[in-house]
């Protein structure tokens, strides 16, 4: 069976090349899921996690937001910013969440409140994949023990 | 003899001096091979959007006309992105991008403000009584996306809104470790990239949520990358540049203290054959 060749890119480094069965990604106009074969794409990402099939394992990545382009089997993902599951600290994501949600608290303008909502979502998005990984996702190299 | 005593000084502090500008080359040339590297690992991904955003282009030729951003006007005021290390011993690398900075303001004949990023660049401006609209200064030699944003929003907001008509950048592009070129190039209005649209693919694209919209997403991007690997280039020419002014700092040094322990060598013989003839003299005096 045809398999997708993915890349995960940002302006400073290549996140993830793989080669994958399934990818499913956060369009700007809702969840999107591409299997080999798909037509030719290009399409905005919005903040969320992608989330990589290959048999039965599933990795996810963590994404600001960005561009995605299907074409012939390959996966290209301009990502704004990206994290594999395994380099995110649950930790201080949470911190970073609070931080956002104090700030859209707080918030005086429009644009604030714009920027902190989104500042929220990118790190709720975060969260979610470490704590999915904490959650005993197996095969993550370096993953602490199930409910430590 | 005074003369010894002030010699061995000079070399022991010839010497110290050595010590420092090796000191100072093997961290550039560290720091240049880091910069390298991210040169390289950014690569990928303006390769990605430039073919892309030859896709689009090519699909949506009118759209040059009609997004803001790739606008055309007819230039009253221009802007220059002057990109400049913090600190010097560089050798001449300072010097050569402020004078083709002043080169490039003299050559417009148009109204210029000028963004410093780097000090040397600021100090420069302000000495000239050039007219400088911000300045960022202490970027550090892991410059990120983000640590540009500032940066970019505002050149971004002066062209959107018709301050200038150009933006253009001056940056030290990095050729080897012993050429570095300042060089300036056009950043806004944005110029769709030439000849990726030939590889573009023979199907037409599904685009979400439409080109256009796409586009207007891709753009800003665009400017970003482009930014940021001015950036990179000057931080890999910046270092390159203080690794071999500093190399012949060192070589230098290293002269000096051979000639000077010759000098020192030769005052010490010669007071000693002084000595020695005091005492021969003496002897024969007596002996006399």
């Amino acid at each position: 069976m045809a398999t997708l060749h993915i890349e995960i890119i940002t302006a400073e480094r290549t996140v993830l090349i793989d080669d994958v069965d399934m990818v499913i990604a956060p369009g700007s106009e809702g969840q999107l899921g591409i299997l080999p074969m798909h037509a030719p794409l290009l399409t905005v990402l919005g903040p969320g996690e992608i989330r990589l099939k290959k048999g039965a394992a599933e990795q996810s990545i963590a994404v600001t937001g960005g561009f995605l382009e299907v074409h012939d089997n390959h996966v290209a993902v301009l990502a704004d910013a990206a994290e594999r599951s395994d380099e995110i600290d649950e930790a201080r994501a949470e911190e970073a969440m609070q931080r956002a949600q104090e700030r859209m608290k707080l918030a005086s303008t429009d644009v604030d409140l714009e920027r902190a909502s989104r500042a929220v979502h990118r790190a709720a998005v975060r969260v979610t994949i470490a704590r999915k990984r904490r959650g005993g996702q197996g095969g993550t190299p370096g993953g602490r023990p199930p409910e430590a | 003899m005074a003369n010894i005593r002030v010699i061995r000084r000079r070399i022991r502090s010839v010497r110290n001096t050595a010590k420092i500008t090796k000191a100072m080359e093997m961290i550039a040339a560290s720091k240049v091979r880091r910069a390298q590297q991210r040169v390289l690992a950014g690569r990928p991904y303006a390769r990605k959007l430039h073919q892309v955003l030859g896709y689009l282009a090519a699909q949506y030729k009118e759209m040059e006309d009609v997004h803001p951003l790739m606008q055309v006007r007819e230039p009253k005021k221009i802007m220059l992105v002057h990109i400049t290390p913090d600190r010097g011993l560089t050798g001449g690398l300072n010097s050569n991008l402020n004078r083709r900075a002043a080169q490039f303001v003299l050559e417009q004949k148009l109204p210029t403000s000028v963004i410093c990023v780097g000090k040397k660049g600021r100090d420069f401006m302000t000495r000239h009584g050039q007219q400088v609209r911000a300045v960022f200064t202490d970027l550090g030699d892991r410059v990120t996306v983000a640590d540009l944003r500032p940066v970019i929003r505002i050149l971004t907001e002066d062209f959107l809104s018709g301050a200038v008509d150009q933006v253009h950048i001056l940056n030290a592009d990095f050729v080897s470790a012993m050429v570095q070129k300042p060089a300036v190039r056009q950043l806004l209005p944005l110029q769709a990239p030439q000849g990726a649209e030939a590889q573009g693919p023979k199907v037409g694209y599904i685009y979400e949520p439409t080109g256009p919209e796409v586009l207007a997403q891709l753009l800003p991007r665009f400017v970003e990358v482009q930014l940021y690997q001015a950036m990179l280039e000057a931080t890999a020419s910046e270092q390159s540049a203080r690794m071999v002014a500093m190399r012949s700092a060192t070589d230098n040094a290293n002269e000096m203290v051979q000639d000077l322990t010759l000098e020192l060598n030769k005052a010490r013989q010669a007071s000693i054959t002084s000595e020695l003839l005091d005492i021969v003299g003496g002897v024969a005096a007596l002996e006399g």
